[in-house]
């Protein structure tokens, strides 16, 4: 129900033992590891980092090669079988992986290599297709492109811009004639040209050449383009085939899938390990473990240990300045809102774990934002059925999905109360089909047609809300032993906003504005409105005490209880449970008044049902999304803003952190 | 004219849904942005981002609600669309909190869950932060919501 306290543990044993007994802790995954002693003559500490180095480079090539399997022989996983949790596997089989880590690296390696291959052969693939692209205007050719001509000839292969015809082209060559010239092909607006002239008329024709443009072309070889075409075709043939092969490969290898996530495992538990051996003293022979254990697992883990191990086993309490981690426990209605509060932060050591008691706010709260019979009814049953079906689910997973179920129970308990199934989907379908209007009364209410009670009882549960904040803080600082101040903080503001409230409900103006009936006599509100000044008063002059200057203390106090605007604000925040509870309803009548509007005989049905079911999951989709986040930010913000700051550290104790594997404990 | 009543209720029912689903439009879009920036990177981050993507897309939402609320309210949607011009006023007054607020609370939300896509790319863990702060927005088209529809509901019971 609170936080764990912790002990600070000292395990000192035989050097000898040192790989097995750490196998066993971080199998157990009891103790976070911190290192608070300082190297001295005796102990010092190992530096096995290169070790850790090589780990980590193998996991990530590990990674690398499943994301190669990935790509190219995707594996079927069966829908949601995300929720089956990792496969558990026994310690014995994990001890035997070592005489299959030889070989699971070799496969490793291979994958990533012939993933290199397909990479580099694919980039000679796009190589070659551009060559091949440039050669092939030149496919009529029947010299090499380096040919530059004969004895008493000169030869000119390039390309004109325009296009040009051979006539054209000998017209223009005409001075320094005779010349042959040749169109090999025209592309756009770019011309090939072959042109042979004599060989005393080579640097003439060339310049006049340039002055028309000409270009040779680049990658001039001593093969003909027929055959330089050829060629190319011939590679890009061969990297295809060596891709596909690669390929093929790749798929063959593919059934050690299970084999590589296991090496991914094996070497990310080993990783963590070498890590933790990096800061263990060593003497010759003896190594020292120090860190934070809960206390539930002391006797266990101090029984398990002595007797397979010789081990020395200390323990105390943390010293009070120590930045010990934070663990929370509660009990199986509470625990799912751990995440949520480790969302904001974990508690400091000042701190009570709020878990518990937000967690009655959070499931109403959120039930009446979404408040819909039939919606809460869909979130119980899917979420119930998931929790039925997947047992080994993780533990992130397994509180999310909890968490939603009670969200669901909560949303089914307050649509009841406030007659919505599916916005009016009872009116709606026996009006429109049976001709006869049925309706569901409501146990309570309907706040869509009575708003303002709605939002007096939005805020009234605000009001709730916020006062249990004060509580929880006058609780802290009572168990800090500052009962003075839980006094001046929080009790004073408790009574002035309750007696606010008193004076408020004896006012007949206000009464009249929410709409309620029932007026509290006016001697109430006088003596509520003197306890009320009183504690005004109590926080003007006692908020400021820490500042030794009377006056200033004063004002400080004058300032602090302008604070009573955050109040006020605090409180018209809760309207939102109003606002979003009406938006559910109301946009669920919307899509069932539009169902009910097309067509007529069958296809009103059909239409009907169409417009039902993908109306309402939209509808559930965005007012789900807004009761989650809204919940959310009332703890957060209202609730959290009154007493808890936060600010402790998470516990993370040396375990196994698979990711495809759990191994078992015996 | 006779009938400018209901041209003013309807009115200002379409300039609800018009300015709030507008505004939305422009939030979500930027938020969708950023998002798949985020996931261009990372993959994963898909369901967190689109979480954040979604928040300002409530005041569209809202702006379809007072719309729906008031064109009931008036007849058009089954009843007797005959209101008064003075009534027809106060409708399209009503409309106007909801839509104006929630135009630029969506626009500066989505501002705000772009930031916090920048956020959650950069550090997963604090995503449960990064979804308060957009929040915080939009407890101003909360409000603006709960003005119009206590106006709306509240003209309809008025003998004008």
């Amino acid at each position: 129900m609170a936080v764990v306290p912790m002990q600070r543990i000292n395990i000192c044993a035989l050097k000898k033992d040192r790989k097995q007994i750490l196998e066993a802790l971080q199998r157990k995954g009891v103790i976070e590891i911190c290192d608070v002693m300082k190297e001295g003559k005796v102990f010092h500490k190992d530096d096995v980092s290169d070790t850790a180095s090589q780990l980590t480079k193998n996991i990530q090539t590990g990674q690398k090669a499943l994301q190669v399997l990935d790509e190219y022989a995707p594996e079927k996983k069966p829908f949601l079988a995300f929720l089956n949790g990792r496969q558990e596997v026994t310690i014995e089989e994990y001890d035997l992986f070592r005489k299959i880590h030889p070989s699971a690296s070799r496969i490793v390696k291979r994958l990533v290599t012939l993933d290199k291959m397909i990479q580099s052969d694919r980039a000679e693939i796009t190589k070659n297709k551009l060559l091949l692209e440039a050669m092939e205007p030149w496919v009529s050719l029947d010299v090499p492109m380096d040919f530059e001509g004969t004895s008493s000839t000169s030869a000119f292969i390039g390309m004109l811009p325009n296009v040009w015809t051979e006539e054209k082209l000998v017209e223009t060559m005409a001075e320094y004639g005779p010349v042959e010239a040749q169109i090999i092909s025209v592309i756009g607006e770019q011309t090939c040209v072959f042109l042979l002239g004599l060989k005393k008329h080579k640097d003439k024709i060339f310049d006049l050449l340039r002055m028309n443009g000409f270009a040779r072309p680049m990658n001039v070889s001593s093969e003909s383009p027929a055959k330089q075409i050829e060629s190319l075709r011939t590679e890009i043939q061969r990297l295809e085939d060596e891709i596909a092969k690669s390929i093929e490969e790749i798929e063959e290898l593919a059934k050690n899938r299970e084999m590589i996530q296991f090496f991914v495992d094996y070497e990310t538990t080993r990783e963590e390990k070498y890590e933790v051996i990096n800061r263990l003293l060593q003497s010759e022979h003896t190594f020292v473990l120090t860190g934070y254990i809960p206390v539930t697992e002391i006797d266990t883990l101090k029984a398990f240990l002595e007797e397979n191990f010789d081990v020395d086993i200390q323990l105390k309490d943390p010293s009070p300045k120590a930045d010990v981690p934070v663990l929370l426990k509660n009990n199986s209605f509470a625990r799912p809102l751990e995440g949520i509060t480790e969302g904001f932060s974990s508690p400091n050591k000042e701190e009570i774990d709020p878990t518990s008691i937000m967690s009655v706010f959070y499931y109403m709260m959120f039930g009446l934002m979404f408040s819909d019979a039939g919606y809460g009814l869909l979130m119980v049953v899917v979420c119930g059925l998931i929790l039925l079906k997947f047992k080994k689910m993780e533990d992130s997973w397994k509180k999310n999905i909890t968490m939603f179920f009670y969200c669901g129970v909560a949303t089914m308990f307050w649509g009841i109360m406030f007659s919505s199934y599916f916005g009016d989907v009872v009116d709606v379908v026996s009006t429109t089909f049976f001709g006869k209007t049925v309706s569901i009364p409501p146990l309570w209410f309907a706040p869509t047609s009575e708003p303002m009670r709605m939002l007096v009882f939005s805020m009234a549960l605000g009001v709730v809300h916020l006062m249990t904040g004060l509580i929880m803080k006058f609780i802290q600082c009572v168990r800090n032993g500052k009962l003075m101040d839980g006094i001046y903080d929080a009790i004073f503001w408790f009574v002035l906003i309750i007696s606010c409230v008193f004076v408020l409900m004896s006012s007949s103006m206000f009464m009249n504005i929410v709409g309620l009936t029932f007026i509290l006599p006016s001697a109430v509100g006088n003596v509520a409105s003197i306890i009320a000044l009183i504690s005004a008063v109590g926080i003007i002059v006692m908020s400021g005490r820490e500042s030794k200057n009377k006056g200033k203390r004063i004002m400080k106090g004058m300032y602090n209880l302008y604070g009573i605007t955050g109040y006020l604000s605090d409180v018209l925040s809760y309207s939102r449970l109003l606002a979003l509870g009406l938006a559910t309803g109301v946009i669920g009548t919307v899509i069932n008044k539009m169902g009910s509007m097309a067509g007529s005989g069958v296809v009103k049905v059909i239409a009907f049902i169409i417009i039902f079911c993908v109306g309402h999951l939209l509808n559930f989709a965005i007012n789900a999304l807004g009761a989650y986040v809204h919940t959310n930010r009332l703890q957060y913000v209202e609730f959290f803003g009154k007493f808890y700051d936060g600010g402790g550290r998470k516990y993370m104790p040396f375990s196994t952190k698979t990711k495809y594997y759990k191994i078992k404990e015996n | 004219m006779d009938n400018l009543g209901i041209v003013l209720a309807i009115t200002g029912a379409a300039v609800a849904a018009l300015a709030a689903g507008c505004g939305s439009a422009v939030g979500v879009g930027i938020g969708g942005e950023a998002a798949s920036g985020v996931i261009s990177e990372d993959p994963s981050q898909f369901g967190k981002v689109l979480i954040l993507q979604l928040l300002p897309g409530t005041q569209g939402i809202y702006g379809l609600l007072i719309a729906f609320i008031t064109l009931t309210q008036i007849g058009v949607l089954g009843g007797d669309p005959n209101i008064s011009t003075a009534k027809g006023a106060m409708y399209l007054a009503a409309c106007l909190p909801m839509a104006i607020v929630g135009l630029f609370s969506a626009i500066k939300q989505g501002r705000t869950s772009v930031a916090c896509i920048g956020l959650v790319a950069k550090r997963p863990d604090q995503f449960g932060k990064a979804m308060i702060l957009p929040a915080m927005v939009e407890t101003y088209a909360i409000l603006a919501l709960l003005v119009s529809i206590l106006s709306i509901v509240g003209i309809g019971g008025m003998s004008i």
